[in-house]
């Protein structure tokens, strides 16, 4: 009746997952009785569950990401823990199935639903307004997307309660993965989840780049775009390349499992292997789509802060394009000591130090930038500057893992740990926190305060240091990744400092959630008047803080780049054009449920699917053919905004002497 | 001349790039692009499995033991068809002409059917013999190909059911207009796939 | 945007801090650095990890010298144009200089045409399964990856270790590996490179030990259950030595055949070293194409 699933998937007798589970589960329950006894539902379920508005899809989606870096870095202090306390002969408190499966969660979630959802929810909200028009392409899809995340999160964390979660790392490579030697619940579970994720994250790359392409201001071409909008175009573009091969791998290791196939099997003619390099043609492609975009952060906050253009514009556009492209041609370097011989080696080896060129370019130009500026120390130029002078260090480590021969002794180890923790960190997190203390304004009206903000950095600068500076230490020692004990004794004191900066860290994400508290609690303080708090360059700044539904009350006339920056000099004329120009009705998405209820649906197919319950599975599959079907026929999607009401929301909010 | 086609006649010396926000109708039409592209990316997955897995047959039925060529002429023959059915449908749908929509896309339908149904023969058949995808990598490789390929001709099939609903209860509406043309992409692309089908599962086993 | 009246004496003592605390990083590190050199990948004892080393140090400094000067601008940039400073030029418009553009792509240009060289002899040089240029005639060790052990089978010798490789120093050991299960990666940090043990595979790999010691073996890929535990010792002994090992190993041990290594293959943890008098005609390559019957690897919870 209930296919695999009984009582016996709750882990009833381990005190650690039951005392989270008991913890989250309370804590939900008083924030959706608070919502309920506060009468707030009818507001959330208008104004964000069933919004299409790219600005709150946006904000939601940064607020799922945050959500799920607690969870992520709860997995990462356990695993700090474990090991600072299993040296010699001590086992630690996590015995090898829990920590199996920690590390797993730990990769995962930080990849798929912290690091992916933060960087498409900046795109989401500032693509738009950076490119001067009302919404991205295709709203409705967009919360589809949204949503369809939303529910590989929920699935991910339902793991931790009902059975269990994946025991085989972030990839899962078979033949570990495959039903023989996993045969639990724990790979459907992460099989499932990224799925759904997925095909969120596909449908969000084309709905992105289809808005880049074809949805801009008038005069806005290639060479007027914000340089943010080019990264976001290369990161889209390798989105909607590399997710297909991840969606048809994992279907591949799907029929393996639930259907007997012998794609990756080591009977009967598997390979292995070629999930390895399956697996990897979307993975190196994965790591620039989150690398890019935050690259785009920091040439807006370099350029604003300065008070001065990007230096080299076109050549940063280049060197985007041209690491957009050499990311598929370097997967293999991944897995060097498989065995493919030198000749291959090679190949992938000088590849991958070939994209070292663009990136080193970018930096020079973001330094040049700085060199004649009036630099700013804001919140977002901290984190700028602490990404340059961390993200070096981990490209230098990765073009040093290039080379084969010293891969052969660093591959899998913890200097491998450090390595990618230096770019992502210094590099992803970084760019994301940048993001987000630069346009926190933009999307709500007030500013972050700055005192609290700059602790966040610090905790986070030099929690980093301390956390990994020791892994690059223990790598070169012999250590090894996914260890749940180890022997060496001496390896203890780097295990403890590295414990030590995990701390600092988690210092700084609970200094982030007090500084949004407290910054809810100061905002008339620290109101956004004009709408352009920094003043900017690009066109989001020129629109009210918050923007109005329709972003653009008038679609700004463009003709080179840093476009608002040339409207503000151009004063005087600017406002005679503007005089003679009058509003027209706009026609804005309406609310639609859609998302949320295929979501709905999808996590009902996906647990069915998981546990095997097969009336369960085609429940789900019905539903979500009957949400689409009735979206089919939804013929009053959009609502109109008569002219009047544009011009008396200008009147109100609109700067008195603003171009726009 | 639809609107899109009105604006641009207008505004003919400003370049497409600079020519502000496209219309609808382009949008869609380039949105609907980019997931093809997205799924003949799948499709490339999956080609790539079978290339290397063409060969593990593990001691059971080959390719060369398997395929029939006239089954599958036939089978590539309906689907050809189909594109031009299709083509004609779609000339209807512009004109607005209901009657000559529903005739061409019926027998479009009917192509379809008669191409999955003798898929569907042929994987019975396959399974009756022992030749199922759990036999070796080989087979699973094939049906995993071809059978991806089969259940996009068959959810074409079911979109092309909703379509000629919506034509029947909406009429020819912009926002219809512009899902058969995208229904019209997708059926075309599939067959695009099919040749590749063709050429590399079917006529590669005889090589 | 929201200029605060101390700002400049608050940002002067937070450089100052900053400083000192790259100070104290820099000093930590290069302490922990030398700590490493006394284990591991930095202290090797072959032929193979010393050409390795001699690749990472060379490297590493290669890029320093860029990357050093990149973080030390970095700083010294923002410091000198913070907007307090009304002594540095403000250029509002300067953004673009050709020959800084021919430079700033130049440097790491050289960089990657410089550590490709590396990377191209290196690979070739370096290649696993390409024996060691030695007139010694190498000792051939078979090695089979287990649920969570490690097999060697000495094909010449007719015996086999369970969780110990014994070999002689000095003696260049062309090793050849498979997989029951699961990957796994071969690893002896002190010696050098890595490889692969992959089922149904065979994968190849050259290690020398320049003198006698014992150096830690371990999987550098996540195996299951048992795989932190999944380490052995690589004991280099005197050649004469070894040979009195080979010789009391086929005095006495077990029999290494269909039925025992069908126990072998039960998953279970590392549990001590065990040596085996004689072992089957071609074992490993039985195992290797996948024609032992390996007992159903179910590993339930």
């Amino acid at each position: 009746m209930f296919g695999r699933l009984s009582w016996a998937a709750i882990p009833f007798d381990v005190p650690v997952v039951m005392i989270a589970a008991g913890s989250v589960g309370f804590i939900i329950f008083c924030v959706l009785a608070l919502v309920t006894v506060k009468g707030w539902w009818p507001y959330l379920w208008r104004e964000w569950i069933t919004s299409v508005d790219h600005k709150r899809i946006g904000v939601m989606y940064i607020f799922l990401a945050l959500l799920m870096l607690v969870r992520g870095f709860s997995d990462a202090m356990l695993m700090r823990s474990q090991l600072a306390l299993a040296a010699g002969h001590a086992q630690g408190y996590l015995p090898p199935e829990h920590y199996d499966q920690i590390f797993s969660a730990h990769g995962t979630i930080m990849i798929f639903f912290v690091a992916m959802p933060f960087v498409v929810g900046l795109m989401n909200f500032v693509l738009p307004l950076q490119l001067g028009v009302r919404d991205v392409a295709f709203p409705v899809l967009n919360s589809v997307s949204f949503w369809l995340t939303a529910a590989g999160v929920l699935l991910v964390n339902v793991s931790l309660v009902v059975g269990e979660f994946a025991r085989t790392g972030w990839l899962a490579y078979p033949p570990l993965s495959e039903i023989a030697y996993s045969p639990g619940v724990g790979v459907d579970y992460y099989l499932w989840s990224l799925q759904i994720s997925g095909l969120g994250t596909l449908l969000s790359g084309i709905n992105l780049l289809t808005t880049i392409l074809k949805l801009r201001a008038p005069g806005m071409g290639y060479r007027q775009m914000p340089v943010f909008c080019w990264t976001a175009l290369a990161s889209n573009l390798l989105i909607v390349a590399s997710f297909p091969i991840l969606t048809a791998t994992f279907a591949m290791l799907l029929l393996d499992r639930y259907c007997g196939f012998h794609f990756f099997t080591n009977e009967l003619g598997g390979n292995p292997m070629m999930y390895v390099n399956l697996i990897w043609c979307w993975g190196h492609p994965e790591v620039y789509i989150l690398i890019l975009p935050a690259f785009g952060v920091f040439s807006e906050v370099v350029a604003t802060f300065s008070g001065k253009p990007l230096f080299g514009r076109r050549s940063m556009i280049m060197a985007t394009m041209v690491i957009c492209v050499l990311s598929f041609l370097v997967w293999l370097h991944h897995f060097f000591t498989m065995g493919a011989g030198a000749d291959v080696n090679a190949f992938f080896g000088i590849a991958t130090m070939i994209i070292a060129v663009p990136t080193g370019v970018k930096i020079f130009n973001w330094l040049f930038t700085l060199y004649g500026g009036r630099v700013r120390f804001t919140v977002p130029v901290l984190w700028t500057i602490g990404f340059m002078v961390t993200f070096v260090i981990g490209g230098m480590t990765g073009v040093l893992m290039a080379i084969p021969p010293a891969d052969f002794v660093l591959h899998n180890s913890l200097f491998l740990i450090a390595h990618f923790h230096n770019v992502a960190i210094g590099g992803v997190v970084f760019g994301v926190m940048a993001g987000i203390s630069y346009w926190f304004p933009k999307a709500f009206g007030f500013t972050l305060n700055e005192r609290l903000g700059k602790a966040v950095f610090w905790c986070w600068f030099f929690g980093f240091y301390l956390a990994f500076m020791p892994l690059y230490v223990l790598g070169l020692m012999g250590a090894t990744r996914r260890m749940q004990h180890y022997s060496n004794t001496h390896w203890q004191p780097l295990m403890l400092v590295a414990l030590a900066g995990a701390v600092l860290i988690l210092l700084g994400i609970a200094l982030t959630v007090v500084q949004i508290a407290v910054s809810i609690r100061q905002r008339e303080r620290n109101r956004d008047l004009t709408g352009d708090p920094w003043n900017g360059r690009t066109l989001e700044w020129s629109i009210p803080s918050p923007p109005p539904a329709w972003n653009f009350s008038l679609l700004p006339q463009v003709d080179r780049p840093d476009a608002f920056w040339a409207m503000k000099q151009q004063r005087g004329i600017a406002q005679d054009r503007i005089l003679k120009r009058t509003y027209q009705m706009i026609q804005v998405p309406r609310n639609n449920p859609t998302g949320f209820l295929l979501a709905f649906f999808a996590v009902l197919l996906g647990f069915s699917l998981i546990w095997r319950i097969w009336w369960g599975a085609g429940l789900g599959l019905l539903g979500a053919i009957v949400v689409c079907l009735m979206q089919a026929w939804r013929t009053d999607g959009e609502t109109e905004v008569p002219a009047e009401k544009v011009a008396a929301y200008e009147l109100l909010h609109g700067p008195k002497e603003s171009p726009v | 001349m639809s609107a899109a086609e009105q604006t641009l006649a207008i505004d003919s010396e400003v370049p497409l790039s600079l020519a502000g926000p496209a219309p609808k109708r382009v949008v869609a039409g380039y949105g609907f692009w980019l997931f093809l592209l997205s799924d003949i990316i799948i499709f490339a997955a999956l080609f790539a499995a079978y290339a290397v897995l063409s060969g593990e047959s593990a001691g059971g039925p080959t390719a060369a033991d398997l395929f029939d060529k006239r089954h599958v002429l036939i089978e590539t023959a309906c689907l050809l068809a189909s594109s031009v059915t299709c083509g004609f449908g779609s000339l209807a749908v512009q004109s607005g002409d209901r009657n000559s929509t529903y005739f061409w896309m019926a027998i479009t339908f009917i192509l379809g059917v008669t191409f999955l149904s003798l898929e569907v023969s042929e994987f019975s058949h396959m399974l009756s013999i022992g030749a199922g995808p759990s036999r070796s990598a080989f087979l699973s490789a094939f049906f995993a190909l071809v059978g991806t390929h089969g259940l996009h001709v068959t959810l074409g099939l079911c979109w092309l059911v909703v379509m000629l609903l919506q034509v029947a209860t909406l009429g020819f509406q912009p926002m219809v207009s512009r899902r058969f043309f995208c229904f019209g992409l997708f059926w075309h692309a599939l067959d695009i796939v099919w040749i590749g089908v063709f050429t590399i599962v079917y006529l590669g086993a005889h090589l | 945007m929201h200029a605060s009246p101390d700002r400049m004496s608050a940002q002067a003592a937070r450089t100052r801090s900053v400083s000192a605390r790259l100070r104290v990083i820099s000093i930590t590190s290069a302490t922990m650095l030398m700590a490493s050199c006394s284990e591991g990948v930095l202290d090797p004892h072959g032929p193979v990890g010393k050409a390795e080393r001699v690749i990472l140090y060379d490297s590493t400094a290669i890029m320093l010298a860029v990357i050093v000067p990149v973080i030390v601008l970095t700083l010294v940039f923002a410091w000198w144009f913070r907007a307090r400073n009304r002594q540095a030029r403000y250029r509002p418009d300067w953004e673009y200089s050709g020959r800084i553009e021919m430079i700033i792509w130049s440097i790491p240009a050289l960089v990657v045409l410089f550590l490709g060289g590396i990377a191209w002899t290196g690979s070739h040089d370096l290649e696993p399964s390409v024996p060691l240029k030695e007139t010694t005639a190498p000792l051939d060790i078979e090695v089979v990856s287990l649920d969570w052990r490690w097999l060697f089978i000495y094909p010449h010798e007719g015996i086999a270790s369970l969780n110990r490789l014994v070999v002689p120093a000095g003696v260049p050991l062309r090793f050849r590996l498979t997989s029951t299960t699961v990957m796994n990666s071969f690893f002896v940090p002190q010696l050098g490179s890595q490889i692969y043990a992959m089922p149904n595979m065979v994968t190849q790999l050259n290690l020398k030990a320049d003198e006698p010691g014992t150096f830690e073996g371990l999987s550098a890929m996540f195996s299951g259950d048992g795989f932190s535990d999944m380490r052995f010792d690589l004991v280099a002994t005197e050649p004469e030595a070894f040979k009195d090992w080979v010789n009391a190993t086929k005095a006495q041990g077990g029999v290494l055949d269909a039925r025992t290594f069908e126990e072998l293959s039960k998953p279970a943890k590392a549990d001590g070293v065990q040596t085996y008098a004689q072992v089957s005609e071609s074992l490993f390559d039985r195992i290797s194409s996948g024609s032992t019957a390996t007992v159903s690897p179910q590993r339930g919870q």
